[in-house]
């Protein structure tokens, strides 16, 4: 029903500060932008890592003077990567990949962006949290990067940080200053996430304008609601395993340590168990993929829509499909622990409800290719990542299945197949979804708009590279390659044609993943020259339906400066019969006769 | 120094550049009066065959792929369990392959097909309970199926281990394995991971009464050792390294409290099962056709078990014993021959991360025929002539 409506109705407008309009800004446009800024600060230097590592793995023991320039004779002596920062190069990038630019990048910026302008509301409900949420967020990307330079190097038990691993720094260097910053920094990072999905729901719940039902929301928004909802509940549970773990190091508890010797030292530690940290890991792990990836789904659905020309296919559906993905994803942890000593008859039914989730997914990709089907496609480059989001997404889900079913896992589990799958999910359907996302909504950030040209460079470059490097992964990790192995010279023991075989796809892959590096070189190049130089905006350049379009291209605090529009309609009627346009904006009223959805 | 500095020039210089070509560019695009948002017919052809052309492309790689690399050159099963799951992986790949190929084919030509051009329209559709109906019941369907055929394996797989399977100990240390097989009774003596005393060639820490009675007298010197440090004159430490000599001597007090207190209640008989074990450090030797129980141990951290040939994998965790079960069903020997390599070897590998040697952290597996391993593990001394008569001496 309509929406309470809690701000005042008239758009207040007051000179500000330098500090307060662009530092310390409550403005959730402004903290949207901030949001994106620090997402691809962390995601080039979370690609440098993964630049680095690969360089090792494509050239194992070869002296590469970009190492040595980079991480100096500390790390690289002679241009050859130290073991044991080859394991904090990987914890590092698979940090700062699923949380900082995952996570809160992409969360961050197109929740905060699109929540109040899709539902015509004037800001979040509460600005200074808002505020909160991103500065914090900012001194855990400031702490993690400089865990990179201590000198008994970053935490480097994998961003999974099983103890005792983790937990006993006479195991790896890391797990000393490392870890303990790794740990404050994800605190912090955690408490950030709470603040900022707590202002999303309460948002959506209570501010959306006059007209905008629940149902009449874009999907952006649904996705952005249900994901702040698994965030709510499930980060906490992270921050619990992270301050045991904090314990466990600090202060002589042993939550999870037991029967311990490690580095000639007998621990007298009894009756902790690593299993805990795992299953409380894996509680928050699990929806963690979701919070990463049904962002990007709800930005495909919104630029698929509009650049089909046709209306999102199913739109109930896709509701209920991102309901149910977010109410199972909260019981399918097991499926990360089938080898790890857990009862194996729960095993089988973390099996069950694994593939249970397969379901909703499909049905989402089904409706994708309905959408798209007997469209009027607009290439735009949001589009096209649209279109390459769908494809990596049926790519990545279909290997879940082998993944999901246990007694598959067991040959599989940790290897490169693994790595193969969530990096087509998270690696390339994920970031595509926030490439599309930034240039759709680049000319409502910036006012004005990003080089098309480019844009398209960008997708295709990074299309192909993206499949370049993952694809053959699968191949790797079906041969029974482990991953977070500094290099495969055990293999000359035992089997020399793979070993040959191994060698050779990680040439490749790491030859696609220097092409796919430097193509986004173009994009980063792209939008800072759009945000200085690009052509003007116009207030709805693509002829999109959603509120964000009514509002002004010159940013003003209150978002509209008159009175909050007024919805009539779903987001979705595009190419309408009987319409003049092929859009109908959800400001117009339904005309006689006309049916709602 | 200086290379970096030139690098860094190149980088500028090479931005300014191409910041003056889309300058150029973008004034021309202005002149012609075109904008950003308005995508021309030729550039909507020009991305939907691309959409056509790569997807020709990236099928004619996976086609590529599957066939030089199919299952990844990782040799066939060479367990009785592995056989069915390889059947069983091969299904869902066939499965997961044909869904993949489909709806990235369905994808493709759409994007291909229905592209914007002078007077095309969309086609209003916005839902169809039927056809969304379809596609949830199909997949549920396949999905059943996957589910019951995996479970009924993983069922097998995990089930207990039949009565006469061997019990073979394997024990994970940050970098290395080590195996203990249970000897004549199959039996493996009980372990306390408070014993481990390399000195006396108890590196897994087994229970008997002379290892107990032996390691409570090692830790009492170790903390005399520590205390006359601490005492002496002579020598003078950091504060951290004080206080932590100090938590040393406290640590290993309780190690040997607790350790006492197990003696004072142990029951001799528990020495028996201990006696005829067989520690082995080199490789792992396996009877051909025999089932066996693994029993895994760590020392320090989680490592994983991890035998790709057998299709065996399992997580080894400090404080925990795990197990799996398998049988070998094809020796060395046999699996040389069908591979043609001289230098082919069955391994066990470690498979989760560890610390800086995780990638070398593995153990050869010879699998033998009846007569080779009866050969083999006669030869093999036992704990009560390495460890137990050494200490009665
Ligand atoms: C669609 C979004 C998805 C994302 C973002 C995602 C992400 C991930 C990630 C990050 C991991 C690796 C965790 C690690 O470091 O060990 C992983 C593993 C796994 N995923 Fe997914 N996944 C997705 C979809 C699926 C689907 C649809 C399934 C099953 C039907 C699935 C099943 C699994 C399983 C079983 C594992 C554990 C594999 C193992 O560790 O052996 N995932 N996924
Ligand atoms: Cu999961
Ligand atoms: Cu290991």
């Amino acid at each position: 029903m309509g929406a309470t409506v809690s701000h005042d109705d008239h758009g207040h407008h007051h000179e500000e500060g330098f500090i307060s309009k662009y530092i310390f800004s409550m403005d959730h446009k402004m903290i949207a932008k901030q949001f994106l800024v620090t997402g691809m600060m962390m995601g080039v230097l979370g690609m440098m890592l993964s630049i680095f590592f690969r360089i090792q793995l494509g050239w194992p023991g070869e002296e590469s003077t970009v190492l040595n320039m980079f991480l100096g004779d500390d790390w690289a002596p002679n241009g050859i990567l130290d073991r044991n920062m080859y394991l904090g190069l990987v914890t590092i990038h698979g940090t700062l990949m699923v949380f900082f630019v995952l996570t809160a990048g992409l969360s961050g910026t197109f929740s905060n962006l699109l929540i109040p302008l899709q539902l015509g509301a004037r800001d979040m409900a509460s600005g200074f949290l808002n505020m909160l949420s991103y500065w914090m967020f900012f001194i855990s990307t400031c702490l993690m990067t400089i865990s990179l330079f201590v000198e008994s190097g970053p935490a480097m038990a994998g961003w999974t940080v099983y103890p005792p691993l983790s937990a006993l720094e006479e195991a790896v260097p890391g797990s000393g200053l490392g870890m303990t910053l790794w740990l404050m920094s994800m605190a912090i990072f955690i408490a950030s996430s709470l603040l900022g999905s707590l202002n999303y729901i309460v948002t959506v719940l209570n501010l959306r304008t006059k007209g905008m039902k629940m149902t009449r929301m874009p999907l952006t928004i649904w996705a952005f609601f249900v994901t702040a909802i698994l965030g709510v509940l499930s980060f906490p549970v992270l921050l619990s395993a992270a301050l045991l773990l904090l314990m466990d190091r600090t202060m002589g508890t042993n939550f999870y340590l037991s029967d311990i010797i490690v580095g000639g030292e007998m621990m007298d530690y009894t009756g902790g168990s690593p299993l805990l940290f795992e299953h409380l890991f894996w509680f928050l792990g699990h929806p963690e993929v979701y919070i990463v990836l049904l962002p990007a789904l709800g930005i495909t659905s919104e630029i698929i829509a509009t650049n089909s020309r046709k209306p999102i296919f199913g739109y109930r559906a896709m509701i209920g499909s991102i309901l149910a993905i977010g109410f199972l994803s909260f019981i399918v942890w097991g499926h990360h622990m089938f080898l790890t000593g857990m009862n194996p008859f729960l095993g089988g039914v973390f099996v069950f409800t694994t593939l249970l989730i397969a379901i909703p997914s499909a049905v989402k990709v089904f409706n994708y290719l309905t959408t798209i089907w007997k469209g009027n496609i607009v290439y735009t480059p949001g589009m096209l990542f649209s279109i390459g989001l769908v494809s990596t997404f049926i790519t990545g889900g279909v290997t879940g299945i082998i993944l999901a079913d246990s007694a598959l896992d067991i040959t599989v589990h940790d290897t490169y197949f693994v790595v193969a799958h969530f990096h087509v999910v998270m690696g390339l359907s994920a970031i595509f979804g926030m490439f599309a996302g930034v240039y759709h909504w680049f000319p409502k950030m910036y006012g004005r708009m990003m080089n098309t040209k480019m844009g398209y460079f960008h997708f295709w470059t990074t299309l192909i590279s993206g499949y370049g490097v993952f694809f053959p992964m699968h191949f790797v990790g079906i041969a029974g390659a482990p991953r977070r192995y500094y290099d495969y010279s055990v293999y000359d023991l035992f089997d020399k044609a793979q070993y040959e075989m191994i060698l050779d796809l990680n040439v490749l892959i790491s030859i696609f993943a220097i092409l796919g590096a430097f193509a986004q070189g173009v994009f980063i190049f792209n939008f800072f020259y759009s945000i200085w130089f690009g052509q003007k905006a116009v207030q709805n350049p693509w002829k999109s339906n959603t509120l964000e379009w009514t509002t002004p291209v010159e940013h003003v605090h209150g978002n509209w400066p008159g009175p909050r529009p007024e919805v009539h309609r779903w987001p979705y009627d595009y190419s309408k019969p009987g319409a003049e346009e092929d859009f109908i904006p959800q400001i117009v009223p339904l005309a006689e006769g006309e049916e709602d959805h | 120094m200086e290379s970096k500095f030139i690098i860094l020039i190149v980088i500028v210089l090479g931005i300014v550049a191409i910041s003056q070509l889309a300058r150029v560019y973008e004034l021309a695009a202005k002149l012609k009066g075109k904008k950003e948002e308005d995508i021309s017919d030729s550039d909507n052809r020009m991305n939907a065959r691309m959409m056509f052309a790569f997807m020709i492309l990236f099928f004619g790689t996976v086609i590529y792929f599957y066939t030089e690399y199919g299952r990844g050159l990782l040799p066939e099963a060479a367990s009785v369990h592995g056989v069915e799951q390889d059947w069983l992986m091969n299904l869902n790949i066939f499965i997961i392959t044909t869904v993949f190929f489909l709806t990235n084919f369905l994808l493709f030509f759409f994007a291909s097909k229905y592209y914007k051009r002078k007077g095309s329209k969309a086609y209003f559709f916005p839902h169809d309970n039927k056809l969304e109906l379809i596609w949830t019941v199909i997949p549920s369907i396949v999905l059943a199926v996957i589910i019951i055929l995996g479970l009924k394996n993983w069922n097998e797989v995990t089930g207990a281990p039949s009565e006469d399977a061997e019990k073979v100990e394997l024990y994970s240390k940050q970098f290395s394995w080590t195996a203990r097989y249970s000897g004549e009774d199959n039996v493996l003596g009980d372990f306390n991971y408070k014993l481990v005393n390399d000195d006396i060639n108890n590196p897994l820490g087994v229970v008997t009464r002379v290892t107990m009675e032996t390691q409570i007298e090692a830790l009492k010197a170790k903390i005399v050792d520590e205390k006359a440090k601490l005492n002496s004159d002579s020598l003078v430490f950091a504060d951290d390294i004080e206080y932590k000599m100090h938590k040393k001597v406290e640590r290993l007090s309780r190690v040997v409290r607790r350790l006492e207190e197990e003696l004072a209640s142990y029951n001799d008989s528990l020495d028996i099962p201990a006696l005829d074990d067989k520690i082995v450090r080199g490789d792992l030797h396996l009877k051909v056709n025999q089932e066996y129980e693994f029993q895994f141990r760590a020392e320090d951290v989680i490592h994983s078990a991890y035998f790709p040939h057998f299709r065996a994998q399992m997580n080894t965790v400090p404080g925990m014993k795990t197990r799996f079960k398998f049988t070998p069903t094809i020796t060395t020997k046999e699996m040389r021959e069908k591979l043609q390599d001289e230098n082919f070897n069955y391994v066990l590998l470690c498979n989760k991360i560890c610390g800086a040697s995780h990638s070398n952290m593995y153990m050869l597996v010879q699998v033998d025929d009846e007569a080779t391993y009866d050969a083999w593990i006669a030869e093999q001394p036992t704990f009560k002539s390495t460890v137990i008569d050494e200490l009665n001496k």
